[in-house]
């Protein structure tokens, strides 16, 4: 749970071990001010985050989602990211036909050395989910929304 | 029906060398074909052809890995097989293809609504261009146009597309696929599109009736739906945890899934997953231009990747 309910909203960002986290601690160690609603999770390289993770981070009630590896060729394990960018865009494609923003997931390539940027991604990215509020939470006043609106199928 | 004795003395010409040749034979009402193996002369005349052969036998190839299989296959059907056979999960050699040309298919869902009932069919006739239902003591002409399943009426494969023994004339006009019915539900506001699926998937009995129909789900006892390490699913009956089991199904058939609408036909609750498919495949064949099943010696985009991606730009944000 935030530690500020009022201000935060719950994003959860998917970092690899070898760039992205790297870049975040690069961050961190240069004091650069960022907004703190992210939470990291750290994975060994950009490949081996299953789109389900985001999937399912997003049905069962995250904010957002920020997935972040090496730039394309810079992978630690040569190939990884560059599965990863054919797995995530499909699945960047494929959110709104299931009525979930596709604004609320974004993936992005950061490196250990890039502070500042790892900063500006953070906050561009907070800024945007923001912008789009809360996610609605699936529940069962919702779902009972759901079905009158389709009462007649 | 007209290339029926055809593939009989074909199979029985074969049926020696393989251990079953898969084909459909009349099932508990005449309505309904049921999926036939046959391992002798006599199963072979049980064998039936015509529109209401609608199960993709493809299905089966992998539970029978290793043995020599025959299988009887449609259009759609051998996109399945090409899709195995490029994840190198059956042996060309080891399958024998009898293939067909195709009209289309009916929709039991769509004869049932015709008819109004579908428990006691007396008798159907297949005519050319569509059955003839007797229920209750009445007719029901039903052209194929209205009664063939949505799949058929956008089909651009009539042929099957891999076959060692190849029966009938070729069909040439192949439909246009445009994808209109993604595009379509797409155009409504997001708020509607979420409800929409909440309420079908509100419905899910989690039968996975889906999930064993489809001929490219080939986890068997590993799905993830059931392993618990890892623990994708709860046991929960949420909505939640429904719909995002059929969000894991078409990630995982993310340029693999032929379209063969199988999934949907076996949904006892008459979910439209075909629709979840048919958009992936969309955005499949806009990123990487490529269609599942179609190129036997094509690797799936999932599975390979690009240095220089030719249309996905991800610096732009």
């Amino acid at each position: 749970m935030s530690a500020d309910a009022a201000t935060e909203l719950r994003i959860v960002g998917f970092l690899c071990n070898w760039c992205s986290y790297g870049g975040a601690d690069t961050a961190g160690v240069g004091r650069f001010q960022q907004p703190t609603d992210l939470r990291i999770i750290r994975v060994p390289c950009s490949g081996r985050i299953d789109p389900l993770f985001v999937v399912k981070s997003l049905v069962n009630g995250a904010d957002g989602v920020l997935v972040s590896g090496c730039h394309p060729r810079d992978c630690h394990y040569s190939e990884g990211n560059f599965y990863a960018r054919r797995r995530l865009e499909a699945l960047k494609s494929f959110l709104p036909i299931l009525g979930i923003d596709e604004r609320r997931f974004e993936y992005t390539w950061v490196s250990a050395s890039e502070g500042q940027k790892w900063k500006t991604v953070v906050e561009k990215f907070t800024e945007r989910i923001h912008e789009l509020g809360p996610a609605r939470k699936i529940n069962a006043e919702m779902l009972a929304e759901a079905k009158a609106m389709f009462a007649t199928v | 029906m007209q290339y029926l004795d055809e593939l009989k003395s074909k199979i029985k010409e074969k049926l020696p060398d393989l251990d079953v040749v898969i084909g459909w034979e009349q099932g508990f009402d005449p309505l309904r074909a049921t999926p036939l193996f046959m391992r002798t002369e006599e199963d072979v005349d049980k064998l039936t052809w015509g529109p209401l052969c609608v199960h993709n036998l493809a299905t089966y190839l992998t539970g029978l890995k290793g043995k020599k299989v025959g299988v009887v296959v449609k259009g759609c059907d051998s996109r399945s097989i090409i899709e195995l056979l490029q994840e190198k999960l059956i042996n060309r050699e080891d399958i024998t293809v009898f293939g067909l040309p195709c009209e289309g298919v009916i929709s039991m869902k769509k004869v049932a609504r015709a008819v109004g009932t579908l428990d006691y069919i007396e008798k159907v006739d297949v005519t050319t261009k569509g059955i003839t239902v007797s229920a209750e003591g009445k007719d029901y002409d039903l052209p194929l146009t209205e009664v063939g399943a949505d799949k058929c009426g956008r089909c651009q494969y009539h042929n099957a597309l891999l076959s060692d023994v190849f029966i009938g004339d070729t069909i040439d006009d192949s439909a246009e696929d445009d994808y209109s019915d993604v595009t379509e539900f797409e155009a409504k506001p997001r708020e509607e599109r979420l409800n929409y699926w909440l309420a079908q998937m509100d419905r899910c009995l989690r039968c996975y009736a889906c999930r064993n129909a489809c001929p490219l789900c080939v986890c068997r006892d590993h799905c993830v739906a059931q392993s618990r390490d890892p623990h994708w699913m709860s046991q929960d009956d949420t909505v939640q945890s429904k719909w995002f089991f059929q969000m894991i199904h078409a990630m995982h058939l993310a340029g693999r899934c032929t379209e063969c609408g199988e999934c949907e036909r076996s949904c006892p609750v008459g979910i439209p997953i075909l629709l979840l498919r048919r958009k992936m495949n969309k955005q499949i064949n806009e990123l990487f231009d490529y269609k599942a099943g179609t190129k036997i010696d094509a690797k799936p985009p999932l599975m390979a990747f690009k240095v220089e991606e030719d249309n996905i730009n991800e610096r732009g944000w």
